[in-house]
């Protein structure tokens, strides 16, 4: 092998390498998160909220933003996941760790039950079938009150302290932190998706599915394996928003919480990680702020929100800083 | 005998009232270079759809290496070593070259479902990806975005692609479309130096380039395959003059 081919081959490998590589503003972010706790000791019951949907939103992002597989009824899972933990914990165990896991491993064999009709449709026929299925789920829990609490939610649900030691307190400290740290690992798998062999292959179903098959990928079984992930995420997240509000409702299967989760994906950006967290955090920031101000039409400026961001920026905020950040980069390029 | 790389035997499509493919019997020796021609709307991208299973076949047989295929969905003839490309660009805009062809090759080798190792670990797919892009000559090109490359070289590109999944037997649709002419001749030295082994059957409409690079030519109209022969009988057939070549014949 001549040096040359040896350096282009280096050059290769050090190419998919420097991608899966943290960036340096990836610690500033998770930093912040921890920061939030000594800065907002006030707000941490909606920090712990943020936490909750950015985690949904990022399952989302894994489908959407690489897979390339749009959903209307995300929600399904996340509302498994709560209900999951929380009927659990109503009737009689609340060990918050196994409780979580329970609603990731019920959420992931929903998803993979539905996988099979999923990954027969594309396009709008995914949207409606995604939002039917949830629709379905919706009117089960609502109807089955004798179980679910129906429409006033699923109430007296108590979780035991984490690790046998942090009781849940009243300002949600042990909430955030907890909630933070199964965000963080989360994240961390995540991550190993999107650089691994098979978040390649979803990135290339993104582009363009047709090709696929052409390359010998067979599509269904990437479909429903990234769906099986994605719907455990989401009902990690579902099952760690009712750890850390000791509370059900019923919305956490309404499709309405399905939009909300996509309109925050795409504020923030589809398909950068990050995405998911600058969005809900916008999202639910301002959504608190306006509801403050007046409680009944807060939805006017997010719908105002999400228009200006997908026609004013190529992807969400995150895509928004990142061409800024390319512009003054060839600005003092060009000055120096 | 020697089996034939790739055989069809009474092979229909009709899309409705149309019959798009008409009984066509084909083989593709091990090793060929085959030309697919024919007037525009003759079936012969229907042809290679059927072959290659994203159009299934109204009646009649495929058989890849003397084993049936017929009924095999469309990644599982690839895994076999039934490759394509397209006459329309169908790339990854937003992944670059290295990463598309390292895709293929991840799918060829049974890693892209492993969802959890990191991809820079696999350093023989990549190592592999980046010198089949150097050996199409597009190797400086391997580490920009696909939608920003230049036109014959996204056609390279496609090729590259299809190579990936290491095929035996390689069906080209109009591999030069779009690309000028006094580029199109080396995307053909490309294919031409392809290894002895792989079959390729090409779809082409320039007579230079058929007549060139075709050691086999099948003519199909309306569906059906009028005649097949080596380029000198094919160049003199009356029939095939009138209905194809016109009056302005290759010489």
């Amino acid at each position: 092998m001549t040096a040359e081919t040896q350096a282009a081959n280096a050059a290769a490998v050090a190419d998919f390498r420097a991608r899966a590589r943290w960036q340096w503003y990836e610690p500033i972010f998770w930093l912040g998160a921890i920061a939030w706790y000594f800065l907002f000791p006030t707000y941490l019951p909606l920090g712990t909220q943020v936490l909750c949907s950015a985690l949904f939103a990022l399952s989302l992002d894994l489908i959407l933003g690489y897979g390339g597989i749009v959903s209307l009824g995300h929600t399904t899972f996340f509302g498994i996941g709560a209900y999951t933990a929380g009927l659990l914990a109503k009737y009689g165990w609340g060990e918050p760790i196994t409780c979580l896991l329970a609603g990731g491993v019920t959420a992931a064999i929903a998803g993979w039950i539905c996988s099979f009709v999923i990954v027969r449709v594309q396009g709008v026929a995914l949207l409606l079938v995604t939002l039917g299925i949830n629709l379905v789920l919706y009117e089960i829990a609502n109807k089955a009150y004798t179980i679910t609490g129906g429409a006033d939610g699923l109430q007296g649900i108590v979780f035991w302290k984490v690790f046998g030691v942090f009781d849940y307190d009243i300002e949600g400290r042990v909430a955030y932190i907890y909630t933070l740290a199964v965000v963080f690992l989360l994240f961390l798998v995540a991550r190993r998706i999107v650089y691994s062999p098979f978040g390649l292959a979803l990135k290339g179903m993104r582009e363009n599915w047709k090709r696929m098959p052409a390359l010998g990928a067979a599509l269904r079984h990437h479909g429903a394996l990234i769906f099986v992930l994605s719907a455990a995420i989401a009902g990690l997240a579902g099952a760690l928003l009712a750890e850390s509000v000791q509370f059900v409702a019923l919305d956490s299967l309404g499709v309405q919480r399905s939009v909300d989760v996509l309109t925050m994906l795409i504020v923030g950006g589809t398909g950068v990680l990050y995405g998911s967290f600058v969005g809900a955090t916008v999202y639910m920031v301002v959504r608190d702020q306006l509801a403050d101000l007046n409680p009944a039409y807060w939805y006017f400026w997010i719908g105002l929100m999400l228009v200006v961001v997908v026609l004013f920026t190529r992807n969400g905020v995150v895509g928004a800083l990142s061409d800024a950040a390319a512009w003054f980069q060839r600005r003092g390029r060009a000055q120096s | 005998m020697t089996t034939a790389a790739l055989k069809t035997h009474g092979l229909n499509k009709n899309f409705g009232g149309l019959k798009v493919t008409q009984d066509v019997k084909f083989e593709l020796p091990v090793g060929a270079r085959h030309a697919l021609i024919g007037p525009n709307g003759a079936g012969k991208t229907t042809f290679i759809n059927l072959l290659t299973g994203l159009l299934s076949a109204d009646s009649g047989t495929i058989e890849l290496d003397g084993r049936p295929i017929t009924d095999l969905p469309a990644h599982q003839r690839v895994k076999r070593g039934l490759a394509r490309t397209f006459q329309i660009n169908t790339l990854f805009p937003d992944l670059t070259p290295l990463e598309a062809v390292t895709l293929a090759a991840c799918e060829r080798h049974g890693t892209s479902r492993q969802w959890f190792p990191a991809l820079a670990n696999r350093k023989e797919l990549i190592e592999e990806a980046y010198a089949l892009l150097a050996e199409l000559g597009i190797g400086d090109q391997a580490h920009r975005l696909t939608r920003h490359l230049a036109y014959g070289h996204q056609r390279v590109l496609e090729i590259a692609l299809a190579l990936a999944t290491r095929p035996h037997v390689l069906l080209l649709d109009e591999p030069a479309a779009g690309v000028p002419a006094h580029e199109s001749g080396i995307l053909y030295e490309v294919i031409s130096a392809l290894p002895k082994e792989i079959a390729v059957l090409f779809i082409e409409h320039d007579m230079d380039l058929v007549f060139r690079f075709a050691s086999h030519i099948t003519v199909l109209v309306s569906g059906r395959v009028l005649r097949e022969g080596p380029p000198a009988e094919i160049a003199e057939d009356p029939e095939v003059r009138a209905v194809y070549l016109g009056t302005a014949a290759h010489g």
